[in-house]
């Protein structure tokens, strides 16, 4: 068959495979994401269906989707909610970086992967799924809780310091000597700030030569700029994603209303096939061995979450319940978590990282959005009682 | 009643009170434009336990039945009050005998039968204040009464 014959079908069987599960997420409720997982589990090596021609497409694809998900999520936030919330929280922010970072650094560090694998594992233990979280607090009507204000600003937190977190990580991951990679890591937190500071001073100037009264010119002229600036980012190592997080920063307003709505279906295509390509390079038969550590994992670090939920809660003057309902809305992990270990495996970090790191998003991405709607109703009755 | 304002990042704004029978209700506005009337639970009050999403027309046409008979109101209250009462804006001069001191103790009210309405203060607005606000020099005092009643009053900040 002609190569380019068999690259759609394989790309057409994947993405058609995807709509249908998505579908079925959709029917029991759950979010998509550990299905997408599973699906590049069994189209990939040692799968039930490996699928070899469009490997390199699919990549590509897969890259897009960082770049995507990264720029869309920079867009729900301006400059100036970004800086209220780093000062009104902060103390709250560092107890959830502590807490949550150290169950996977401490793993690592046990297993005997080295410090390098422990940075990566502190990333993927760390970081909520703003994604699925956002969702479960609108699916279940918890927006206008008095809880939900605390939990987005330590969402908004986590997203910055994944800013500082993922270039660090990437020069780390290049394993350059100690000498050179503390002048990368010098030259990438400069980069970050020199990028920080312009969305915050020029948004404005970026904006206006941004925007169009016209949906495609506005769409060209976004999706051009991020990925211009992903390439210049990842050329000083800083990361494409934390490249294209920073230009959706500094667009604000209506502008980055529209350019949300027009971006969401692009996005929506590319990160499923990142999510795919993930599993694709995970190789299945590795994920059984590692299964009962990363639900070991994935037990701690619910607890570490909602301890850190709790904790914010109650310094914002909430009662119980809503105490409980904020660490719980701060569980499930996902797009960010498979980022920072698709970064780690692609650098070479260690051979079991990549399965770990799966084995864990499985469980969390589906097990969050599952707790807050089952735990719901009891919190409601304990509180209703006391 | 304190309206509390707060910031829902990549989402909007909630605005909520009490209202004085305990009941707690907001309004979440989403920068899409969608506006989410919310109740509180009375058990659990940090819960919301209904919510009613609106779409522009639909938040507008709530606000129109909720808002438009009470100017309505006002505007009639405004009209049988207008005959013969004058509003004015006077200073609290700098050395008034009342600089310093409770607005009960000027007796404004069964001196002239005038009535001190509101006090602004660099730019803010204190209405209807108590016998126990405390004048400072410096403030605008806006007095509803007669022509008379309120020269009165210009007279008693002046000279007590």
């Amino acid at each position: 068959m002609h190569h380019t014959a068999i690259l759609f079908l394989e790309f057409g069987a994947i993405v058609l495979a995807l709509g249908i599960l998505g579908a079925l997420a959709l029917r029991v409720g759950i979010s998509p994401i550990p299905l997408y997982l599973i699906a590049g589990l069994a189209f990939g090596t040692g799968g039930v269906l490996p699928l070899a021609t469009s490997d390199d497409f699919v990549g590509v694809g897969a890259e897009l989707g960082v770049v995507l998900l990264l720029l869309t999520l920079g867009l729900e936030y301006n400059a100036d909610e970004l800086v209220t919330s780093l000062t009104g929280n902060i103390r709250a922010g560092i107890v959830d970086l502590v807490l949550n970072a150290a169950p996977g650094a401490i793993c690592a560090l046990l297993l005997g992967w080295g410090p390098v694998a422990a940075v990566a594992m502190a990333g993927v233990t760390y970081a909520t799924s703003s994604g699925i979280t956002a969702k479960v607090l609108s699916d279940l009507g918890w927006i206008g809780n008095r809880e939900t204000p605390t939990v987005l600003s330590l969402l908004v937190f986590e997203d910055l310091t994944m800013a500082v977190y993922l270039p660090i990580l990437t020069t780390i991951l290049a394993g350059l000597s100690l000498a050179s990679g503390a002048v990368a890591v010098g030259v990438a937190l400069l980069t970050v700030s020199a990028v920080l500071v312009v969305a915050l001073k020029f948004g404005r100037f970026i904006e206006s030569f941004v925007s169009s009264p016209n949906n495609e010119v506005l769409l060209l002229k976004v999706v051009g700029l991020a990925l211009l600036v992903a390439g210049l980012a990842q050329q000083l190592n800083v990361s494409a994603a934390v490249g294209a997080f920073l230009v959706g920063i500094a667009l604000s307003g209506e502008l980055a209303e529209d350019a949300q709505a027009l971006l969401a279906p692009l996005r929506d295509l590319f990160a499923a096939v990142f999510f795919v390509f993930f599993g694709l390079q995970t190789d299945p038969a590795k994920i059984l061995p590692v299964a009962g550590l990363a639900a070991l994992l994935a037990v701690v670090s619910m607890v570490t979450k909602l301890l850190t939920g709790a904790y914010a809660a109650r310094r914002a003057g909430i009662g119980k319940a809503g105490q409980a309902r904020a660490g719980i809305a701060l569980i499930p992990r996902g797009e960010f978590n498979i980022v920072i270990a698709g970064l780690a495996v692609g650098a070479g970090a260690h051979p079991d990282l990549g399965a770990l790191a799966a084995a864990y998003v499985l469980i969390l991405a589906a097990f969050g959005p599952l707790a807050a709607k089952l735990v719901q109703p009891l919190i409601t009755s304990i509180a209703k009682r006391s | 009643m304190e309206v509390e304002q707060t910031a829902l990042p990549g989402i909007g704004l909630r605005h909520d009170f009490t209202t004085r029978k305990g009941q707690r209700v907001g309004v979440v506005s989403h920068r899409t434009g969608r506006r989410d009337l919310v109740i509180y639970d009375a058990d659990d009050p940090d819960a919301v336990c209904h919510v009613v999403k609106l779409n522009d027309e639909e938040a507008d046409a709530l606000a129109e039945l909720l808002g438009a008979p009470r100017i309505v109101q006002r505007l009639n209250q405004l009209h049988e009050q207008v005959e013969g009462l004058v509003s004015v804006q006077m200073p609290v001069p700098d050395g008034s005998p009342y600089a310093g001191r409770p607005m009960g103790d000027a007796r404004v009210r069964t001196r002239t039968s005038a009535s001190i309405v509101a006090v602004v203060r660099s730019g803010r607005v204190f209405a209807s204040p108590g016998p126990d606000f405390v004048f400072a020099a410096g403030d605008v005092v806006v007095v509803v009464g007669s022509e008379d009643t309120t020269a009165e009053v210009a007279g008693i900040l002046a000279d007590g």
